[in-house]
């Protein structure tokens, strides 16, 4: 059977019933993610091709409980199955994916959506971890008293899908009945969900302890749960720069090699300089830094399939409340440290407006991935690698150091703007049961991270690398000019003309510089610091040569006063450009812009003062 | 009594969820999440200050809620059993209330 038009075919279901993962093993790569029109709720969307041959388009609706929508993320799932979604048609199937291990739940809300009246399909996902609770599930029956059809499917395993791959051949199902909700609707559906658990789900054998009782015992212990947060935490950062290291070194190595052949390849002259310096040392610098961000986000996705980070939401709950916040606050904040901008749009999940906003205001302190770059390259610059107390890496302790910073700061800025609040934060959240990540799914997203962070040192980067190196070479000294020839250009006189403010916090004319394009995405601060060098020094023609470059030229003083600035300052386009479409007004982007700068130029001064009072 | 006195471990079947003020979404949430009549309820763990918030286990559902949500729901009046907290919160238990 093949139809002209692709089927429209919707994923619904409660978070954790394992949507995403079964959205995964359906459509594979064949993904697209983009926005919701005029919210920024993450749409998810894909194409697959059944066993006889029929185009479905799927699309991955936010995980809701209730159509009664109490977020954002709820309002565009409640729409797209109403089928009243601003210029989107009603999907000609909805499939709602339940949980078979928590079905009370679950079930609820798929009698919440045959009230629609929809052509609808079920699925009956996690079908293995059903039988570890030694359950068993009347299939047969449960489809003949929802009266609609049911598959069952094991959304981790190979060949999950088959059942359901199977059922989107056959013909579009009847919409379910539409019955009309009762005065107690609430309690109704309960009742409804009790009657079909007694009817279709018997104990075979008695359970095996639940695993979640055993892991739960120790990771929301008070104490025991605290240390494995903190070690947890702390390993991850470890591992950011141990791990990574030795392919940044192989990159690094691949980058320069790449540099002297072309540059051998090239006659001497301008375009030589433009694709050396400019193109290769500007990509360079910042490809480089691909294994830790990839790490980075790799801990982080894990954390987030495992399903331990809204344990860790629990945990911080109360240290969040002493902030004004809750513990949902946390795990937008988390994401934060990998890129803001998801970071800010997770923020959808917070009830509270107000919560919502000074989280998005806290959100750009936390330390972003492409802040790594820089501070790796200053730390490695000025901080010895050595060992502390034999296990401890100095240069990782450092790191640690300036995210407990960045952490502290923003829990003092939201008590400072959640003051003489006193409306109640609901918390509410599920602790999911815990499952070991998918490979699969985490090598798909590590995929997207990886194109994402790629296609900007493609175009953002590389293009910001060639301005700024044209900015850098042009106009030329004069014949018989001393001093190095970018004094003379354009980049230099831009430099030079920031100075008076800058210089108070001891930047030099060759940070203002980079400081512009920086502006665009922050890890061409490094870049933009290797092409200047490069086009200064004579005998410096690559990137890598930065770090002993730098310490030579620079303070102590001015390299940690650059990375307190780096802490705080507000620069970066997209996370302003974030802001504004969450929160749809500029004042908020302003107020952000501005105390983060304001916090950055203390900071910094600060930092070089006491620094230099410290060192003489 | 009420759920946010239930000790570690303490178990509980639930009368009803007040509501704070006149469509209260947190009353009205709880109810979705299954927090309705008759269902059996246990203690998992508390926060690791002020005992704040709980962890609290419904079905085979796990739940962290601030102890003032807790505040609204109303158990029968039954006494603490941890040796009912396997079987009671069992499908087939739920299903003939």
């Amino acid at each position: 059977m093949t139809d002209a038009a692709p089927l429209r075919v919707a994923l619904v279901g409660n978070p954790n019933c394992g949507k995403t993962t079964l959205f995964n093993q359906l459509t594979g790569s064949r993904q697209k993610v983009a926005n919701y029109a005029g919210v920024t709720v993450e749409r998810k969307t894909g194409q697959l091709v059944t066993p006889a041959g029929r185009q479905v388009v799927v699309v991955d609706l936010p995980g809701a409980y209730s159509l009664t929508a109490t977020s954002p993320d709820e309002a565009v799932t409640r729409d797209v199955c109403r089928g009243g979604y601003k210029g989107e048609p009603a999907p000609d199937l909805l499939v709602c994916v339940v949980a078979a291990t928590n079905l009370r739940l679950h079930l609820r809300f798929l009698l919440e959506l045959r009230q629609l009246g929809r052509p609808m399909l079920v699925v009956l996902n996690m079908m293995d971890a059903l039988h570890q609770q030694g359950l068993r599930v009347d299939v047969p029956r449960l489809q003949a008293e929802l009266g609609m059809p049911v598959v069952t499917t094991i959304g981790t395993r190979r060949g999950g899908a088959a059942d359901l791959l199977a059922a989107l051949d056959r013909p579009l199902p009847a919409p379910a009945i539409q019955t009309a909700p009762a005065p107690d609707a609430q309690e109704d559906l309960h009742a409804q969900v009790r009657h079909l658990l007694a009817l279709c789900v018997t104990r075979e054998r008695p359970g095996a302890k639940k695993l979640e009782s055993i892991i739960d015992h120790w990771v929301l212990h008070p104490v025991w749960g605290m240390i494995i947060l903190f070690v947890l935490l702390f390993v991850m950062f470890q591992a950011v720069f141990s791990w990574a290291q030795p392919f940044m070194d192989m990159l690094e190595a691949g980058m320069t090699q790449l540099g002297e052949l072309v540059g051998a390849a090239l006659p001497e002259g301008l375009l030589r300089g433009l694709v050396v310096d400019g193109v290769i040392a500007g990509a360079g610098t910042v490809i480089v830094f691909l294994p830790q961000i990839l790490i980075l986000f790799l801990w982080i996705l894990a954390l987030e399939e495992s399903g331990y980070l809204p344990r860790a939401a629990f945990m911080l709950d109360r240290l969040m409340a002493v902030a004004g916040l809750s513990g949902r606050s946390f795990i937008p904040l988390l994401s934060s440290f990998a890129c803001a901008v998801p970071g800010i749009m997770s923020t959808r999940t917070i009830q509270n407006p107000r919560d919502r906003l000074v989280t998005i205001l806290i959100a750009p302190l936390m330390t972003c991935s492409a802040r790594l770059p820089v501070y790796a390259l200053l730390i490695g610059a000025f901080v010895p690698a050595r060992r502390l107390m034999g296990v401890f890496n100095l240069q990782g302790l450092v790191l640690f150091g300036l995210y407990a910073l960045a952490i502290l700061s923003a829990l003092i800025v939201a008590r400072v703007l959640k003051r003489g609040d006193s409306e109640e934060h609901p918390l509410l959240l599920e602790l999911p049961d815990y499952r070991v990540p998918s490979l699969r799914s985490l090598g798909l997203e590590l995929w997207q991270r990886a194109r994402i962070f790629l296609s900007r040192v493609g175009t953002i980067i590389v293009s910001l690398s060639i301005i700024l190196w044209a900015l850098s070479s042009f106009p030329a000294p004069p014949p018989g000019a001393t001093g190095p020839a970018i004094d003379w250009s354009l980049a230099g006189r831009i430099g030079h003309l920031m100075l008076p403010i800058f210089q108070p916090i001891g930047f030099n004319w060759q940070i203002c510089v980079a400081l512009i394009p920086g502006l665009a995405a922050r890890e061409v601060a490094v870049s933009a610091l290797g092409t200047v060098y490069s086009i200064t020094g004579a005998e410096t023609d690559t990137a890598q040569s930065l770090v002993p470059l730098l310490s030579s030229q620079w303070s102590l003083a001015t390299a940690l006063s650059l990375l307190a600035w780096y802490v705080y300052a507000p620069q970066c386009f997209s996370t302003l450009a974030v802001i504004r479409r969450e929160t749809g007004t500029w004042r908020v982007v302003l107020i952000t812009a501005a105390y983060l700068f304001g916090l950055a130029y203390a900071a910094a001064w600060l930092t070089y003062h006491i620094t230099r009072f410290v060192t003489g | 009594m009420l759920l946010n006195s239930l000790p570690l471990s303490g178990c509980g079947v639930i009368d009803h969820v007040n509501e704070r003020t006149p469509h209260d979404p947190v009353a009205r949430r709880l109810g979705e999440l299954g927090f309705v009549p008759g269902e059996a309820v246990r203690v998992v763990a508390f926060g690791p200050l002020g005992h704040d918030p709980m962890a609290v286990e419904i079905g085979f559902t796990r739940f962290a809620l601030r102890r003032s949500e807790a505040e609204r729901i109303v158990l029968r009046g039954s006494k603490e059993n941890p040796q009912a907290s396997s079987e009671g919160l069992s499908y087939e238990v739920a299903g003939q209330e």
